[in-house]
């Protein structure tokens, strides 16, 4: 009886240093979380891995994917935020969150020659969507914009203006449906205010505290929406409609028009390689003929957590993991546009975007989301104010839209 | 004797301590900590700008068009659910009580939904209901986006919620059926009842203490619905309960302030619900057995 305990008492005694050895080997190398959206493509593990290579043994970068779904990756991220979870390191922050993580002290800023380095070469759109109040917050890593993807087999000349292409998709008839984005989400509001920008308005000011959201312009881009929505040239389903249904609406054949980002350019080809012959692009319809398009900038900047316990690993490996050889691979396995300018001009990236120039010069107008603390508030007030875009009316709907906007700004309001 | 008695009161006292206590730090606590929290502007991304602002939250939530909005959906999602829940828990619970055979299969079959995680339930719904991947358009022949509108979107909501809670509410009735005496039954009988009689006469009247516990216990319940929606529309499509708005104000905008006066108002519905039923349909719930035998 007394040999049973014994052993089992050196089992356990051994078991628990055993355990006790590999946690301190697995402690000798930090392990960095970078918690980012799940990239389907594995580029981003892909440099994850060779940081970690390359940073010989200072550290190893484990990525923590997160749904696809902006607002589901931001639910997630700042409820540990809010908590001040230490697990997180490095956060693949979408453009939209700068101000928010900032103001509330969730994101350390960049100073030195990280900072440097996380500015080298980049196009400024996306620069500018990583600094709040003249700090830098992440660095720049992927960026997006939305193109019009067109059929060029049915139109021959691309429409310059959303009247333009929607009367020219009247008059195609069944085939000549506008795929867009109209779900009550994130990408509605982008829908908004890159028509309002497009005409020269802006939901805030500069200073990113007051509405702005000027009369005439607002008025216009409502009416535009109403238009389009009401019009038989939208798809029934544009009330439920995301960039992916958008896609497959697309794909399938029936449409002629779409407007959406440039993860549609690779899809196409792999699933529709009968469509891709006949696709073409375009920058974004304006407005006005005449004064350009101005489409709201998306992608991913990397941000160093406030509570992240090693910060100088963490900038280094940020800093890393943005270089311009992981925006490459981002490119040509994602499909994600580099915010390295110089990257634009290289033949294999061109071979991936045969529309490099037109992104680089729809990049250079690109408009900035509201650079505010509260923009998700703002965000949800635009959206929720908006959706059905069928039953949108103009003068009514301006003056729920700022007062929904105003109680966002004061967060007071329920969204 | 009453010495005795005294000791058994406070021998049973602290029996209980340990459980009472567990109880009034886990939900007494975090209710008066909600209360507390919904006085004050206090929103987690700006942690410095807390202030004490009193009933300002109560004011801002019960001006929105929003909280009416939310508090209509919940209302229509609970009457129609457990309505229907109601009548089809009867028929359950009476098949489950005159099953000659095979009863415990019957009953365990009947159980199986209630057994599901809801958010599991709710998926496979969505799924059926899906106009790409789901069967009930090629079943019913009809090409329609359900969850893309406001009505087909709440039925498919209600349908889901009556699936999923019909089988609790039968569970409950079962047991109020098995209190109905056999002799009345068959007095009634031979006194020339009928089947439709004998059950609104003498089944209800009996059972009518269990039926309001099951209605209670399935409104409540059905008031606080989440998960089914969060996973079906996610509001869209006008269909946010107050959980929901509570959930958006707390989770996703970090605003606790707000969030807790939200959660307090659900509760206070919660709280108005029971006392209605209470109220309304008269009947003590424990002094049961010493009115008429």
């Amino acid at each position: 009886m007394i040999s049973i305990r014994l052993t089992l008492a050196l089992w356990i005694a051994a078991i628990i240093m055993l355990a006790d050895c590999s946690n301190q080997r697995r402690e000798s190398i930090p392990v960095l979380h970078w918690y980012v959206f799940d990239e389907p493509s594995g580029a981003f593990s892909m440099a994850a891995g060779r940081c970690s290579e390359d940073s010989q043994q200072a550290y190893k970068i484990e990525l923590v994917p997160l749904p696809a779904d902006t607002d589901q990756q931001r639910e997630q991220l700042v409820r540990r935020l809010a908590a001040g979870d230490t697990a997180i390191d490095i956060i693949g922050m979408d453009v939209i969150w700068t101000a928010e993580f900032a103001q509330a002290g969730w994101v350390l800023p960049w100073t030195g020659k990280a900072a440097e380095q996380a500015k080298a070469g980049r196009l400024d759109a996306p620069l500018q969507s990583t600094v709040y109040q003249n700090q830098l917050w992440a660095a720049p890593f992927t960026t997006n914009i939305q193109l019009l993807w067109y059929r060029t087999d049915r139109v021959s000349t691309p429409p310059a203006t959303w009247e333009e292409m929607i009367r020219l998709a009247e008059s195609l008839g069944e085939t000549g449906t506008i795929q867009a984005q109209g779900e009550r989400y994130e990408g509605l509001t982008v829908f908004f205010t890159s028509l309002l920008a497009s005409i020269g308005g802006s939901v805030l000011d500069v200073s990113g505290k007051q509405i702005s959201l000027a009369q005439q312009p607002t008025l216009q881009t409502l009416s535009m929406m109403a238009r389009f929505a009401n019009s038989s040239a939208a798809d029934r389903a544009l009330a439920t409609a995301r960039e992916d249904q958008a896609r497959l609406a697309f794909e399938s054949g029936n449409s002629s028009f779409m407007v959406n980002y440039t993860f549609v350019w690779p899809s196409v080809q792999k699933n529709a390689p009968e469509i891709a012959k006949h696709i073409g692009w375009a920058r974004w319809p304006s407005m006005m003929e005449g004064q350009p398009s101005r489409f709201t900038l998306g992608g991913i900047n990397l941000g160093v957590s406030a509570y992240t316990p090693h910060p100088q690993l963490a900038f280094h490996a940020a800093a890393c993991l943005a270089a311009a050889r992981h925006q490459r691979i981002a490119a040509e396995l994602g499909g994600l546009p580099p915010t390295i300018a110089a990257l634009y001009d290289e033949p294999e990236i061109r071979k991936t975007f045969p529309f490099a120039d037109l992104l680089r010069s729809s990049l250079h107008d690109a408009a900035q989301r509201p650079q505010t603390p509260l923009y998700n508030d703002v965000s949800m007030a635009i959206s929720r104010t908006l959706h059905p875009m069928r039953d949108i009316e103009p003068q009514k709907d301006s003056v729920r839209l700022r007062d929904a906007i105003m109680r966002a700004l004061n967060s007071e309001g329920l969204l | 004797m009453n010495q005795k008695k005294r000791n058994e009161w406070r021998l049973g006292w602290l029996l209980c301590a340990p459980a009472v206590t567990a109880l009034l730090v886990v939900t007494a606590y975090p209710i008066l900590y909600a209360v507390w929290l919904s006085f004050f502007r206090y929103d987690l991304r700006f942690p410095d700008q807390r202030a004490f602002i009193g009933l300002d939250n109560y004011v801002s939530i019960l001006t929105s068009e929003v909280w009416w909005h939310a508090l209509g959906n919940t209302l229509m999602l609970t009457i129609g659910s457990v309505a229907i829940e109601l009548l089809l828990g009867f028929l359950l619970a009476l098949i489950m009580h005159h099953t000659l055979f095979w009863r415990r299969a019957v009953r365990a079959a009947t159980l199986i939904p209630y057994a599901m995680i809801t958010v599991v339930a709710a998926l496979a719904w969505k799924f059926a209901f899906d106009p790409t991947t789901g069967f009930i358009n090629a079943l019913l022949g009809l090409d329609q986006a359900w969850l893309t509108e406001r009505w087909s979107a709440v039925l498919v909501i209600i349908l889901t919620e009556i699936w999923k809670t019909t089988p609790f509410m039968a569970l409950l009735l079962l047991a109020g059926l098995t209190l109905v005496p056999y002799d009345l039954i068959q007095a009634a009988r031979v006194d020339g009842a009928n089947a439709w009689q004998r059950f609104i006469k003498i089944i209800v009247p009996i059972m009518k203490p269990v039926i309001l516990v099951a209605v209670l216990f399935r409104t409540l319940d059905a008031f606080r619905i989440f998960d089914t929606v969060f996973i079906q529309t996610r509001g869209a499509q006008d269909t946010e309960t107050v959980s929901m708005l509570g959930y958006n104000t707390l989770i996703v905008s970090l605003n606790l302030g707000l969030g807790s006066a939200v959660s307090v108002l659900i509760f206070i519905g919660v709280l108005l619900i029971s006392f209605l039923f209470v109220k309304g349909f008269g009947t003590p719930l424990t002094k049961r057995g010493n009115t008429d035998t």
